[in-house]
């Protein structure tokens, strides 16, 4: 039955549907050969879910008629953690830990918007205090940087660009630093807390968040020198994966594809939270909805958010001190962590506090720590503007120490049904570059 | 988005335990004032909702709770009808709504409005879920262009009424959020699907299908999404425990973290 002799993996065979073939690569020809003559020309070809350009564990089943796509569709769950249920388990402050691994290339993003729908029932939305608002701002944009950095980096990779693909992640790395400076994690911070955030700005961040903003504005440029008019670039994502307002809209596609279209649809703008209203940034557009509008877009947020991390940083400057948890000691995490002769631990101050000075405090540090807080029956939703669009935490409580429902909204999820409608009639070809305008993590899409 | 916060019901310290017996559930048939929308109901107990009894109060159950307070039964209340005036654009929205369902006759429609946290839900039968969506949708007055989110909360003490889909309509012409809630029973998790309404639905009916079980009628295609396609079960629904089947491995097998350790 095997028509190749070379590769043992890579033979035919017949079943119900037609002839089967496992393509491993550099045995097209052994293929059309096993069809034989009058072969027709429709094939069925399983991308995925283990392909380097589909970003993780996206399958994608393409119907072709010769290099024609004709009908694309998507199969997803291969990453599938179970996110949500395992939330219902632990306490509210612990849901933090879950959710930052969600879409795993923006966590600040998750985060915060869990985080907010639980102070809406809490009940303590204009109690958060100054300092810890305006250092989520500074991590959620970024956060915003990096994410872009990825998607135009792994973008840049699976059409051939390497180049922008090395200076993307070397870029990204930087942000990583930042983050490990702040929170002391590269990802997977669970740093944004109900209440406020984890810990105080350590000394000397805001150094070198400046020198960051200043290297930025260095090697920003490069992509656009790169990339905004090579015209091999040009040619491979113009008028690629095309996607208009209306049909952004019944798709319920939302960020850097929508605003391709020109609308200035941006929650920052439109729904602010966490004090965004007091920042000066622009809204990027771009009047072509295709995957090189879409690119533009990212590009240019990126500025905006360096824009919004300066003001973050000029106003951190003065907050120096100032308290980044809720005064609600009900609420507020009682634990401290401080820096020690061997590393970051908990605070020896707290410890004495609580193990040498006050019964009362070891019980509350106990309690809110093992069994912690109780949160209002009832549900909140709380959208946030994350690099991929419209991302919210659908919370629910009915009055307990857990969440009882907790569902994610992830823009990855929804944008990745408009593969579809972006590829068939285009070339296969084509197909990853306008996925990768979308740019789906399936961290997020998954859950 | 909204300056309406927390006028409305309430918060934890009013959960009153009126009720002679825990767990009695306020039905919305008591509280549904025939016609009148606009009609002042006298607040009284039966405007709340009880979805479920609290035992104990620190989670453990049989000797394992040492605390005294195993005993302790409460019922699970959620926030309750609001009377009018809801607060803002919510009663502009209530009024379009009200006035387009008059229309077609169906005031009936939406049985319940609650406002809380500055969120507005409205409870739609599943019924006329297709036309009140149709209206948030076409009307120039609501024009909810965008179907965010549908997801799914399983609520097993809620009896008649156990699965709850909810979904979360956005306006960007009048940058406003309403929330839909419709109630089915376990029994019979029928509810007609609005991707003709709203074509993002597609996916997100299919995750609340996989999670929760509950059936979209005369969805495209209704399969698993999330799960593999001849899986058991539904994972997001209650009864469901966390872990689930054991991991078999080369003729080993894990058993699932339900099994392993309690964590209820």
């Amino acid at each position: 039955m095997s028509t190749d002799q070379h590769d043992f993996y890579a033979h035919g065979s017949e079943t119900s549907q037609g002839r089967v073939f496992t393509v491993t690569g550099q045995d097209w020809d052994s293929i059309s050969e096993g069809l034989g003559e009058g072969a027709e020309e429709r094939i069925v070809v399983n991308m995925g879910p283990q392909h380097p350009s589909t970003h993780g564990v996206l399958r994608l089943i393409l119907e072709l008629e010769g290099e024609t796509v004709t009908e694309a569709r998507c199969g997803i769950g291969y990453l599938h953690t179970g996110i949500e249920k395992n939330m219902e388990y632990r306490s509210w402050v612990q849901g933090v830990t879950f959710c930052t691994r969600m879409d795993y290339l923006s966590p600040f993003f998750n985060e915060a918007t869990y985080c907010l729908g639980v102070e809406r029932l809490l009940d303590i939305e204009d109690q958060i205090p100054e300092k810890a608002q305006v250092m989520r701002v500074l991590l959620m944009e970024l956060n915003r940087i990096s994410s872009h950095l990825v998607a135009i980096a792994t973008g840049g990779m699976e059409i051939g660009a390497l180049t922008v693909m090395t200076v993307g992640f070397r870029e990204r790395e930087l942000v990583l630093d930042l983050f490990e400076t702040i929170t002391g994690l590269r990802m997977n911070h669970a740093f944004i807390r109900p209440g406020g955030v984890a810990q105080d700005l350590p000394a000397g961040a805001l150094d070198d968040i400046r020198a960051f903003v200043a290297l930025m504005k260095k090697r920003l440029p490069e992509y656009a020198d790169f990339c905004n008019a090579n015209p091999i670039f040009r040619g491979r994502l113009e008028g690629v994966g095309e996607l208009d307002l209306a049909g952004c809209l019944a798709l319920g596609i939302t960020g850097p594809p929508l605003r391709a279209t020109g609308y200035a649809w941006d929650l920052r703008k439109t729904q602010p939270y966490s004090g965004y209203e007091d920042y000066e940034f622009d809204v990027q557009t771009w009047d072509t909805p295709d995957a090189y509008g879409r690119f533009r877009v990212r590009l240019n947020e990126m500025w905006e958010s360096l824009r919004i991390v300066e003001q973050c940083a000029d106003r951190l400057a003065g907050l120096d001190g100032a308290p980044v948890m809720v005064g609600d000691k009900k609420v507020a995490w009682p634990s401290q962590l401080a820096i020690g002769s061997d590393g970051m631990g908990n605070s020896l101050d707290h410890i004495r506090h609580i193990m040498g000075e006050s019964m009362e405090a070891l019980i509350h540090h106990f309690k809110l720590v093992t069994e912690g807080f109780r949160v209002p029956p009832g549900q909140a939703f709380v959208p946030v503007e994350s690099p991929r669009g419209e991302l919210a935490a659908h919370v629910v409580s009915d009055g307990g120490t857990r969440p009882f429902r907790a569902h994610f909204r992830d823009p990855s999820f929804v944008n990745l049904q408009g593969t579809s409608v972006m590829s068939e009639g285009g070339m296969v070809s084509d197909v990853i570059v306008a996925i990768a305008s979308i740019d789906p993590v399936m961290g997020g899409v998954d859950r | 988005m909204s300056d309406e916060k927390k006028k409305e019901f309430g918060t934890a310290d009013n959960v009153r335990v009126t009720r002679d017996t825990p767990g009695t559930r306020a039905r919305e048939d008591e509280v549904n004032a025939p016609g009148e929308g606009g009609e002042i109901l006298p607040a009284d107990a039966t405007q709340e909702r009880a979805v479920g009894v609290r035992r104990g109060m620190f989670g453990a159950a049989g000797t394992g709770d040492t605390s005294g307070f195993g005993g302790l039964v409460a019922p699970v209340i959620f926030p309750g009808a609001t009377q009018r005036p809801y607060g803002g654009w919510f009663d502009e929205v209530a009024d379009a709504l009200a006035e387009g369902l008059a229309g077609s006759g169906l005031e009936q429609a939406t049985d319940r409005v609650v406002v809380h946290r500055g969120e507005i839900t409205f409870h739609v039968r599943r019924e006329d879920l297709l036309p009140v969506v149709r209206l948030l949708r076409d009307d120039a007055r609501l024009r909810f262009e965008l179907c965010s989110s549908i997801s799914g909360v399983h609520y097993p003490e809620d009896a008649g009424r156990e699965l709850h889909v909810v979904y979360h309509l956005l306006s960007m012409t009048h940058n406003r959020r309403v929330r839909l809630e419709v109630a089915v029973p376990d029994s019979d998790p029928h509810l007609p699907t609005v991707v003709p309404v709203y074509p993002t639905a597609d996916w997100h009916e299919r995750e609340t299908w996989d999670m929760f079980g509950v059936v979209f009628d005369g969805h495209p295609a209704l399969t698993r999404i999330l799960m593999p396609d001849d899986w058991p079960g539904h994972p997001q629904r209650k009864d469901y425990p966390l872990g689930g089947i054991p991991v078999e491995y080369k003729g080993g097998s894990v058993p699932p973290p339900d099994q392993r350790r309690s964590y209820t």
